[in-house]
């Protein structure tokens, strides 16, 4: 590559750069009247934007686990659930007045929108015998007693009936629940929170009438309505803070009210722009992308802060406003550009993430970064052109810290740069360390009310995490053979011998009670059916027998060839799932034949997949985005051998983050699928512009790479790590989100950041001095023939 | 006189104390009209014999079959409920199982169930007629007689009969069940207004939203005055399954007797 010829073409550019200077400056009025409108066109978009309430938006439509989810669902029925968990302040909950109060929520709770079915103690659909007759009926009838004899006889039926303990009922009798099974019909954004007031209206009057009962609300859709909750209560608290942290630092570095000004203009702009054009676009919004505006104002105000430091500076040493705009656009215009084509690459490629949330957050920060950049170029130059901007002419004086820097870096290359691999190949060596974990429950912090009523209810009763397994039988209305129902009971003996399995519900409990009742409630016949007619009859006759919306559609297909297991878990990781899984799996393949293929399915499974899923499908995409990325650097610096130092820089930092990661936290879910790829996109400014200011001291100052690191060092050390401080304090910022994902992500970028500037600063140049030193001797201005012959 | 004039006769007949109150009904009455005019039509069919096939379908798609006859006695007094026995013929593992009911107005009905793998009848609780029927769309509740006084009617409309019957007129007609542990707060139907059969019930449930869709297609009319539909198709707008019931030809006046529907009879149903 010729740099006689780029050089000119740069020279070329700068000309254009300047002549669109003048350019906007002459037509500032226009500029900015068409900025505005564009805004308000795009940001006019922002009334459709919608909060998602269903979990299911973390899972493309490819993902397997969902599909095999939602065929299991259309297969028995598609339930959410909300989980009212009772607790009496004194004593179990077989008093009278706790039973009446559980059968009037239970009978109420029939009113919730979308309800489908109600299971608490009071309906369960105990069998008994009573001569020749098989009785069903609710467990607390309408007309019950409950004298001594009534409470004693519903204690007995309900702490023995393995439906109810340990899921309904906990051991010590000490907490229930009203479990109120939802079908919503996923039509409209409104159905969950319609549930979820409905059931608040409940509650409260509940509460209202019982103030000796505790009562908690957790469930499915109690899960969904918190992913809009979560996402309001960030879109409320971090967005001003951001806008507070913003303002502080423009104060301190711009020290300028109209520069300032504009600035908070350039970046509001930007966010509502893109929060319009998501509008415009249909994107609802989750937690994860309610993140994307107070991204996109930490990386719009870097734009806005380089052209303006460019311009005081340049007023500073006594040029006029205009002279020193038009300055500042032509170095800039090229810098800015680039920088932000390289951060819009790191988010697009997220779109290779398999979590829609998380391509809609790189799409909304892209669009965002994309804003930022035309508002910077055109919009801040017209309103500066248009402000008064009061800047004494002064000295400005270098700063020492800086030139320290560059000695330092220059007199220990080799000692640095042993150093710092070896403290990168220390950090890498705690990647293994991270484990994977996306327990739905932990996403959500403790200002939000499903966090702490889920972990009430997980450490009184049991939890909300479930794997549910659709088990085949070999033929049509195979499920009453009693070799199927043999298997079957095997199958929830090894689920209930597993410690993390709380509760186990299967049909086999169902079809032994029958027997049992069959055989006037004789204890010894407490056992599987042995013949299939026999089976096939209780079950008919059962299902006779059962009332509205408490029938076994939810657990029997229409076939009768296939009965669905459901396990309640402990509050295990997502790691503990998967080998649950894997274990069951193996299990059904060696015991049961008809069910071998069958694998756990269900929401928590789903999760428990996601992250690394999502981490395939960003291999893919940071791949891509360091290709581009690297395409990029290489034709600005018109350089490969300083695209290839490159490479170093913009790679190690995320490694070295999730080192420290895996040193200090130890867990993370599927928000460190997107770090590496967002990060590098940012990260590569830096690097960007010191190997610019080095590349420019090599070939047209013609200095050697000592001067060159030095002239680097001097020229854009300060603004580096100045940007670095802003970048960081805004992702730091998400770190105080209510929801974990974001948190982590946020944290493990700023991490990311900081290990970048210490890379920039101590890597970049000694490997610049090793590698690019070498013609230390040769006569300066050589130097860009000498090149130019490569 | 030939079978269309009788049957103009007749509706004529029908009509004519729909037409005379026209004016003076309120809605409640109105409705109730056309419930008693719907059963006065079906009066002295005596006893039948059908043989029916379910077919039940779920959300995915997956389907089953349960083959079954329906023996019906009627009971002309208007304060009891017909008779029925149904005996399952397939699947296989429930051949032989009958199931007998004797319809009551407002009370829980009197249901037992013959297990042929048991050898015994069992009494059922049937408190419990909102369940589904066999694992079926169908709740119990939908198949037994319908009896004039188990609801509060309202008539609401006149309109066009719809999917079920696209060229003919219906009155739309809302009830309310009035026995006990009904699965629902109400059911509109849409009667033809020309033979007066029901061509589509809507049901909601306790919390007053739709809950299943009932078609009645391929109405057939035997001994020139009893009309019987020939495919129910029940639809579950919650949960997306769907049960398809068709009945092959009835026979009428088969000879049953109250003594077949007795519980100790049950055993030796063939």
């Amino acid at each position: 590559m010729s740099d006689v010829r780029s050089g000119d073409s740069a020279i070329r550019k700068a000309g254009w750069a300047a002549k669109y200077a003048h350019w906007v400056i002459r037509w500032r009025w226009a500029v900015i009247a068409v900025s505005i409108l564009l805004t308000l066109g795009a940001g006019f978009g922002g009334q459709f934007l919608s909060f998602s309430t269903d979990y299911r938006v973390f899972f493309s439509k490819e993902n397997p686990q969902l599909q095999a989810f939602e065929s299991l669902q259309r297969v028995f029925n598609k339930e959410d659930n909300i989980s009212l968990v009772l607790q009496p302040k004194n004593g179990d909950v077989f008093q009278a007045d706790m039973l009446a109060a559980i059968r009037d929520l239970t009978e109420e709770s029939w009113q919730v929108p979308f309800a489908t079915r109600v299971d608490s103690i009071s309906n369960f659909q105990n069998s008994t015998a009573e001569e020749d007759d098989l009785i069903v009926d609710d467990l607390v009838p309408a007309g019950s007693p409950l004298d001594a004899s009534d409470l004693q006889r519903i204690r007995a039926a309900a702490m023995t009936e393995p439906l109810l303990r340990d899921r309904i009922i906990s051991p010590d009798a000490r907490t229930t629940m009203v479990n109120i099974t939802i079908t919503l019909p996923q039509k409209e954004l409104t159905e969950v929170p319609e549930a979820m007031a409905h059931v608040d209206g409940l509650v409260a009057d509940f509460r209202a009438d019982n103030p000796n009962i505790t009562l908690a609300i957790t469930g499915s859709v109690a899960l969904n309505n918190s992913f809009s909750v979560s996402a309001q209560n960030d879109m409320q608290t971090l967005i001003p803070l951001m806008y507070g942290v913003l303002l502080l630092v423009m104060a301190v570095l711009l020290r300028s009210i109209s520069g300032t000004f504009a600035t908070l203009l350039v970046i509001a702009f930007s966010a509502m722009t893109a929060m319009g054009l998501a509008g415009w676009l249909g994107i609802q919004l989750t937690p994860p992308s309610v993140t994307a505006p107070t991204i996109i104002l930490t990386l719009a105000i870097a734009d806005s802060v380089h052209v303006l430091i460019s311009m005081f500076h340049g007023m500073r040493r006594g040029m006029s406003k205009r002279d020193a705009l038009v300055e500042s656009l032509r170095v800039n215009f090229q810098p800015v550009f680039l920088t932000s084509l390289t951060t819009m690459i790191g988010f697009m490629s997220l779109n290779f993430s398999d979590a829609p949330p998380f391509r809609d957050l790189g799409n909304i920060t892209a669009m965002g970064v994309g804003a930022a950049w035309f508002f910077s170029i055109a919009f801040l130059p017209a309103l500066m052109a248009v402000l008064p901007v009061r800047i004494k002419p002064r000295e400005e004086h270098e700063s020492v810290a800086m030139e320290r820097l560059a000695e330092f870096v220059i007199r220990r290359r080799g000692p640095i740069m042993i150093g710092t691999l070896a403290l990168v190949a220390g950090l890498v060596a705690f990647i293994p360390k991270i484990e994977l974990n996306d327990q739905f429950v932990k996403y959500f912090d403790k200002s939000i009310q499903f966090r702490n009523d889920t972990d009430w209810a997980t450490d009184n009763l049991s939890g909300i995490y479930q794997a549910q397994w659709s088990i085949p039988a070999a033929e049509s209305g195979g499920i009453s053979d009693p070799d199927y129902l043999r298997r079957l009971e095997g199958f929830t003996q090894f689920l209930r011998a597993r410690g993390e399995v709380v509760h186990v519900l299967t049909l086999t409990d169902i079809f032994k009670r029958l027997n049992k009742n069959m055989h006037g409630d004789d204890p010894d016949w407490y056992k599987l059916p042995d013949e299939r007619d026999l089976a096939a009859q209780y079950l008919l006759l059962f299902e006779m027998s059962l009332p509205f919306g408490l029938d076994l559609n939810n657990q029997v297909n229409v076939d009768k060839s296939a009965v669905r297991v459901i396990a309640t878990l402990e509050n295990i990781t997502t790691n503990e799932l998967r080998a649950l899984d894997e274990e069951a799996s193996a299990w059904l393949q060696d015991h049961f034949p008809s069910a071998a293929e069958t694998r756990a399915s269900g929401p928590f499974v789903m999760f428990a997949y996601i992250a690394k899923r999502n981490i395939e499908g960003m291999l893919t995409g940071t791949f891509f985005a360091f290709l581009l990325i690297s395409a990029t650097l290489t034709i600005a610096l018109r350089s490969p051998k300083l695209g290839a130092i490159s490479l170093a820089p913009n790679l190690v930092p995320a490694a070295m983050a999730f080192g420290i990661w895996g040193l200090t936290v130890g867990e993370v879910g599927m928000a460190s699928s997107v770090v590496t790829a967002t990060s590098l996109g940012i990260i590569v400014d830096a690097t960007v512009h010191f190997l610019s200011k080095y590349r420019r001291a090599r070939v047209e100052r013609g200095e050697d790479a000592e001067d060159a690191v030095r002239y680097a060092f001097s020229t854009v050390g300060t603004a580096l790590w100045v940007t670095t401080a802003i970048l960081v304090a805004g992702f730091a910022v998400l770190s105080l989100s209510t929801f974990k994902i974001n948190g982590s992500m946020g944290m493990l970028t700023a991490i990311t950041l900081v290990m970048a500037i210490i890379i920039d600063f101590l890597l970049l140049p000694a490997m610049l001095l090793l590698l690019d030193g070498r013609r230390k001797d040769r006569d300066a201005g050589q130097a860009p023939i000498a090149q130019a012959a490569e | 006189m030939g079978k269309l004039q009788r049957i103009l006769a007749l509706a004529v007949l029908a009509i004519s104390p729909v037409l005379q109150s026209a004016y003076a009904e309120t809605p409640q009455e109105k409705g109730r009209a056309i419930a008693e005019e719907t059963d006065r039509r079906d009066l002295g069919w005596g006893d039948s014999d059908v043989v029916m096939s379910m077919i039940l379908r779920n959300a995915e798609g997956e389907s089953s079959v349960r083959e079954l006859r329906l023996r019906s006695l009627e009971v002309p007094e208007r304060g009891v409920g017909d008779k029925s026995i149904t005996v399952f013929d397939k699947p296989r593992d429930i051949e032989g199982t009958a199931f007998l009911s004797h319809t009551k107005i407002l009370d829980p009905d009197d249901q037992w169930l013959y297990l042929p793998a048991l050898k015994r009848v069992k009494r059922i609780s049937s408190k419990n007629k909102s369940g589904p029927f066999v694992g079926s769309e169908f709740a119990y509740e939908d198949l037994v007689s319908q009896e004039v006084d188990r609801y509060d009617y309202t008539w609401l409309r006149d309109e066009n009969c719809g999917e079920a019957a696209p060229t003919r007129e219906c009155f739309v007609v809302e009830r309310k069940p009035l026995y006990e542990h009904s699965g629902y707060t109400k059911q509109v139907s849409w009667v033809d207004k020309q033979d007066y059969q029901p061509r589509k019930t809507e049901f909601y449930d306790r919390k007053d939203a739709l809950l299943k869709t009932l078609l009645q297609l391929d109405y057939k009319q035997y001994q020139g005055q009893y009309w019987r539909t020939h495919r129910m198709d029940m639809t579950n707008h919650q949960t997306g399954k769907s049960t398809t019931l068709t009945f092959e030809d009835y026979s009428f006046k088969v000879g049953l007797s109250e003594g077949d529907f007795e519980k100790n009879r049950l055993k030796r149903v063939r």
